[in-house]
């Protein structure tokens, strides 16, 4: 069973998913980031690949996004760094929640996409979000690949979305269904009260996967608020400002966590 | 005219399939935030261009207001110099100075009838903005324009004719501060308010519908090509037709009535910038790899990691890592010939025009005119070279040249 589908299975409520840019703050620091993420309570891990054109992100991922780049991180180096992620010496250094990674189309087409499923399945990542694969491309092209590696694949969906177009997004997403919180690009600051009512047609819609709420989820208030209605959230934006001046990873992600879930 | 259910399963070199694609290239790769604007684009787009009550106004605007048709002017002293013919297509004389704005009016009228109350764009040269923002100006709506912070700074007057045209003028701050940026930026601007905001894209690039709607609005300029060479030679056909290529909305519109007629051969000119390899180039065709840019799949300058590189051009409007699906799709069946020419090389080409013809040409159109010097031309070839714009936004480079020129003899 894939390890989403399983944390699932034990854990409906409150679920923390946390975006991390691979190579922020340091080229070396990913994994540290990760280790630090799991033992301060987050549930899942959302690990950016970097690019030079993130359409969907605001100005703080894109920021990290070039930061990663200059440090010199790419999708081969981010593989090297998470070979034996699974199974550190270390036990506890194991990476043992569920991690998905996140990126455009481009660096992997030029990767290799099904050079990159299998890559990332044998690691084992277990998930991919690309928001920029459309589902008419994932439908006749790419799903295929994607499957035939085993790898969970997520979609977006945003409140412009209708709703057949809902349900076949959650039929063709498996782990969960990613519930853009409005129409924006990362790490902007809208008003959340208007999420409410869309969180609760998703909510009504008795989808076959779990739904957690990304974008403009920033704290504590917002995290809950989105827990309302789903069975948890997304934080990038506001997690990768925590890191943008942290002198140790590890107590900037503690604090930040720490801020969320207490 | 048009024909909506042309469509074939792999597109034509005109016309995409129905999914965006001319042969391997094109497509609609988008966020999902932008999945209803596209989507109500795509079901409209060509339902709303051949109303009669659209296509009326937008011919009288075309005619009344830019001045349609643009003159087919025999070159003489140029065609002598090359010993052959050649007819410039003259969209410099275009209201605002270039091509841009045949589909800046197409599409400003179109996002009118789609309810859209605000028009976002970006621009490189700055005439693609000057033109949406005039027909903003025109039609009374909001105007916003992205323009990378490099450009800002070397096309200083159209920036000034924006802004007095009453757009909103944005810096684009990230990566190469051009126009892949901007892009970027008017992007992002559109995923946040996507309801009440139409992005007019300024070349034939962007998700589908976009390369085919643009490359629409700019096949005016074959379509007068062609009654126009038949007034002046008795025959619809040249035997070439040369344009220069940033994204390739001049070239498709010039393109666009041609590309059928296997006689004619279709030149695209791209910006070699220092040279094809001196790090410093724009050529796509030359330098890039398939790839996914802006919404769609084409070719793309990248590095070995599928990171966009930066590319460069002298001429603002050329200096972009990409090109449009229609032509990577021309390049790759080889029913496009594509050749480069330097920065050098189109300032050379830009003064030489100027002293045989008076007529001083943009430096985007000055890379078209470089082609004349690299194809074997022969006394009976009748050539058509798409005269894109004209120089008055780049007299600052053109006197920094003369300078240079000057200080070295
Ligand atoms: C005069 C002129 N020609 C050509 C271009 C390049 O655009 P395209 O390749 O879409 O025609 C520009 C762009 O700004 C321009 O201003």
């Amino acid at each position: 069973m894939s390890l989403i589908k399983n944390l699932f299975q034990h854990k409906q409520h409150n679920i923390l998913n946390v975006y991390c840019t691979a190579g922020y703050p340091h080229l070396n620091s990913t994994l540290e980031v990760m280790r630090a993420l799991q033992n301060n309570g987050a549930d899942i891990i959302e690990l950016g690949m970097p690019y030079s054109d993130p359409l969907a992100d605001g100005p703080t991922i894109q920021a990290s996004n070039s930061v990663a780049l200059h440090n010199g991180m790419t999708i081969e180096k981010m593989f090297e760094q998470l070979q034996d992620f699974r199974n550190t010496p270390a036990e506890q250094d194991a990476i043992r929640i569920p991690v998905l990674l996140m990126g455009y189309m481009n660096p992997i087409l030029q990767y290799g996409f099904e050079k990159f499923c299998r890559q990332a399945a044998e690691l084992p990542v277990d998930g991919l979000i690309l928001p920029d694969l459309p589902e008419y491309e994932f439908e006749t092209i790419y799903g295929d690949i994607i499957k035939r590696y085993g790898l969970d694949f997520v979609f977006l969906v945003t409140p412009e979305t209708s709703e057949e177009r809902v349900r076949k997004l959650d039929a063709l997403s498996t782990g969960f269904l990613y519930a853009v919180s409005s129409s924006s690009i990362t790490g902007s600051d809208k008003d959340f009260s208007a999420v409410e009512s869309y969180l609760q047609r998703l909510q009504n819609m008795q989808l076959t996967n779990p739904i957690l709420v990304g974008f403009g989820i920033k704290d504590k208030q917002t995290f809950q608020s989105a827990c309302k209605y789903a069975n948890g959230a997304i934080i990038g934006t506001a997690y990768i400002k925590a890191l943008e001046d942290a002198e140790d990873v590890n107590i900037a992600t503690k604090k930040f966590l720490g801020s969320i879930l207490q | 005219m048009i024909n909506i259910t042309s469509f074939n399963q792999k597109g034509t070199y005109k016309q995409p399939n129905i999914f965006g694609y001319y042969g391997d290239f094109g497509g609609a790769y988008i966020p999902e935030m932008l999945h209803r604007n596209v989507e109500e684009l795509k079901s409209r787009y060509l339902e709303i261009m051949y109303e009669p009550g659209f296509q009326q106004e937008f011919q009288a605007l075309l005619k009344d207001y830019v001045g349609r048709p643009t003159p087919l002017f025999l070159a003489e002293r140029l065609s002598k110099k090359y010993n052959t013919t050649i007819y410039l297509k003259r969209e410099d004389l275009n209201h605002t100075g270039a091509h841009k704005i045949n589909n800046a009016i197409g599409q400003v009228l179109l996002a009118q009838r789609l309810g859209k109350k605000r028009i976002i764009a970006e621009t490189g040269a700055g005439q693609h903005g000057v033109a949406t923002a005039t027909v903003c100006a025109l039609k009374g709506i909001e105007c916003v324009v992205y323009m990378g912070e490099v450009d800002i700074e070397r096309q200083a007057p159209n920036v000034a004719r924006m802004k007095m045209l009453g757009a909103k003028v944005v810096p684009a701050t990230s990566g190469s501060k051009t126009l892949k940026d901007a892009t970027n930026e008017a992007i992002r601007a559109w995923i946040n308010d996507p309801l009440e905001t139409h992005y007019v894209i300024g070349s034939v690039v962007g998700p589908h519908p976009y390369p085919d709607m643009v490359a629409r609005f700019q096949s005016v300029i074959s379509e007068e090509v062609r009654w126009q060479l038949k007034e002046k030679t008795g025959s619809e056909l040249p035997t070439h037709v040369i344009a220069c290529v940033g994204g390739g909305s001049n070239a498709a519109g010039a393109f666009y009535h041609f590309l059928d007629d296997d006689n004619v051969q279709i030149i695209a000119v791209e910006a070699a910038g220092h040279g094809i390899n001196s790090g410093m180039s724009a050529a796509t065709t030359q330098l890039g790899k398939p790839g996914v840019l802006h919404g769609s799949k084409s070719l793309v300058m990248q590095t070995a990691d599928g990171q966009v590189v930066e590319p460069h051009s002298i001429s603002a409007g050329l200096d972009y890592p990409g090109i449009g699906p229609m032509h990577a799709h021309l390049y790759a069946t080889g029913r496009g010939k594509f050749l480069s020419a330097t920065d050098n090389e189109s300032l050379a080409a830009a003064f030489q025009l100027t002293r045989l013809e008076g007529i001083i040409p943009a430096l985007e159109s000055a890379h078209a005119l470089c082609a004349l010097d690299q194809l074997k031309l022969s006394p009976r070839d009748v050539i058509v070279v798409c005269l894109s714009g004209r120089g008055d936004k780049d007299l600052s480079t053109y006197m920094k040249a003369m300078e240079n020129v000057a200080s070295q003899s």
